[in-house]
């Protein structure tokens, strides 16, 4: 445990030295921010326009018209800054040298892998939580309903770790960070994206790969449900990418 | 306190080390010699379990290097080749990282930190960021790391590569300091570091130990002749016939120079010809500048054995 903190805390002094956090996390919070701000505009000109009409005054609503969009922007904003946030993770200690002293240290490959994670854990769930404004902002003017909210963020924050989880082992597989940031964007893809393969299939394979896609898992969350399935399918999905890097590693010591 | 026996490693075909078998005694410095590629980083790289070997075993203070690797790590004090540092941190972030990956408490944290710096000269550098310090400075702080955890076992893999002579004179006294309390094992290609540092010596070519022994009884074994270095001020034909003839003399070469006047005169090894030689070259007139017993480098050793072992396989 103490090995896993003291990796987790040099991860984060590495983050914020380079300049690394501060540019994912300005890009993340500028274009998540633009998004909010173009929807919430649109919403209040268009609760404007419909002022006279009570009945269609009824069906907006800003948890969905507003803020579940903004969940799915940030979505798409962090497939693509993931793999950049994790492509050194390990892909750096193996081109340094550096693996070199963590492999002869009094630590287990587990402690070296969670210690990374976790890094990279806080440092997306800090860039979350900045993200907090949209609701309260919305909360200001009008009425906001706070439950699928909180379930919202919840459902971000397992998905984002999936997406580390696999940032994780595309690093492992090499000691060029582009490459790993390549495969790391094309696994990621491929997982939300097979639901458009199962449209194409049928019968028990369309239900396969239904189950295996990202993004099916995650509407749920953002309608206010946190379903056990949903949260056991991330939670597996972590274990068995961090499992991967685990014995990627370990496999490579063999060959050194 | 270091057994090795019968260690190899394979990579596919390549086989990297071969049967290795050695031990150092609690204490001893022991010194790897061998041409780059001969199997000196993997056997290191072994005995640290960093990577496992193919079959062989090797115990490091009683705990075998498979099974208790843990145990050996925390004793185990690892220069590798390349220093592992972290370029964006500072010496001194850095040093206190690996003090706790390496499980030293935290009570003694800034002894240990005072210690490493004041052992490989690190006072002024030591709140610099590693990516700005010269490769000497990184070499030191990588030995500084080694030392961190005051290992009972230091393993350095070539540590005075990339220092200026100074450095590598300050290292070479840093490492026979530390002999005695800790058991050193230091792979170098520059000979002179082993003549100097290391109370045994193992040549290792192509993954086998050539030769293994102290740097006197090396010398010992290889030397077949004494040779005497002769300079004169005319050394023509005549003069050198005559010192063929002088008893227990085997071989007159005339060494290449400008000049011409410097010969080797290799005599049998219990036969000691000097006296003889300057009363011959004084009495003719020829005019003694120079004589001196040639001693046998490392250098002349290991090519020796090196060459002999490349003999043998063809």
């Amino acid at each position: 445990m103490k090995n896993i903190a003291t990796i987790t805390a040099k991860e984060l002094k590495s983050y914020f030295i380079s300049p690394v956090a501060y540019v994912i996390t300005t890009v993340f919070l500028v274009i998540t921010g633009y998004m909010f701000y173009s929807r919430i505009s649109s919403f209040s000109l268009y609760c404007f326009k419909m002022m006279n009409y009570s009945k269609a005054l009824e069906t907006l609503n800003i948890n969905y018209n507003v803020l579940r969009q903004s969940f799915s922007t940030m979505i798409t904003t962090i497939m693509f800054m993931m793999p950049i946030m994790t492509m050194r993770i390990i892909a750096e200690e193996k081109k340094n040298k550096t693996m070199e002293l963590l492999m002869t240290s009094p630590v287990t490959i587990s402690e070296v892998v969670f210690g990374k994670f976790f890094a990279l854990l806080i440092l997306y769930a800090g860039m979350l939580l900045i993200t907090i404004y949209m609701p309260l902002y919305a909360s200001y003017y009008s009425k906001v309903d706070w439950g699928p909210i909180i379930s919202g963020y919840v459902g971000m924050l397992l998905l984002g770790s999936v997406f580390l989880a696999i940032g994780i082992f595309a690093s492992a597989l090499t000691e060029n960070q582009i490459v790993a940031a390549l495969i790391s964007f094309a696994f990621i893809l491929i997982f939300v994206l097979i639901d458009w393969a199962a449209n194409l299939a049928d019968g028990q394979v369309a239900i396969v790969l239904k189950y295996l896609s990202l993004s099916s898992h995650s509407y749920n969350f953002f309608k206010g449900v946190i379903h056990s399935k949903d949260v056991v399918f991330y939670l597996s999905f972590v274990a068995f990418g961090l499992f991967m890097s685990f014995r990627v590693i370990e496999s490579k010591r063999w060959t050194q | 306190m270091i057994q090795v026996q019968n260690l190899t490693k394979k990579f596919g075909e390549i086989v990297a080390v071969n049967d290795l078998s050695f031990s150092v005694k609690k204490g001893e410095i022991l010194g790897f010699l061998g041409p780059n590629g001969a199997g000196k980083t993997t056997t290191m790289r072994i005995l640290t379990c960093y990577t496992p070997a193919t079959s062989g075993t090797a115990t490091i203070a009683g705990y075998d290097i498979f099974n208790d690797s843990f145990e050996i790590k925390r004793i185990l004090g690892y220069l590798p080749e390349t220093p592992p540092l972290y370029l964006e941190l500072t010496a001194r972030e850095y040093l206190l990282y690996v003090a706790k990956l390496k499980g030293v408490p935290i009570a003694k944290h800034r002894s240990a930190l005072d210690n490493v710096i004041q052992k490989c000269g690190l006072e002024k550098v030591i709140d610099r960021v590693l990516n700005n310090l010269s490769k000497g400075y990184r070499q030191r702080v990588g030995i500084a790391q080694a030392l961190i955890n005051s290992p009972q076992i230091l393993i350095l893999d070539e540590p005075t590569s990339g220092l200026d002579p100074k450095q590598i004179i300050e290292i070479r006294e840093l490492i026979k300091s530390l002999a005695g309390e800790h058991t050193v094992i230091l792979s170098t290609h520059i000979l002179p570091e082993v003549t100097q540092t290391c109370q045994k010596i193992i040549i290792i070519n192509e993954g086998s130990i050539v030769a293994e022994d102290s740097y006197e009884e090396l010398i010992a074994k290889t030397n077949k002749t004494n040779k005497t270095r002769v300079m004169i001020k005319t050394a023509d034909d005549n003069i050198i016939n005559k010192i063929k003839e002088i008893n227990g003399v085997q071989n007159v070469v005339r060494e290449f120079s400008a000049e011409r006047n410097v010969i080797i005169v290799e005599s049998e090894m219990d036969c000691d010809v000097r006296e003889e030689l300057a009363r011959m070259i004084v009495n003719s007139r020829c005019g003694l500048l120079e004589l001196k017993h040639e001693v046998m480098s490392l250098e002349d050793v290991f090519l020796h054995l090196i060459t002999k072992e490349e003999g043998t396989v063809n």
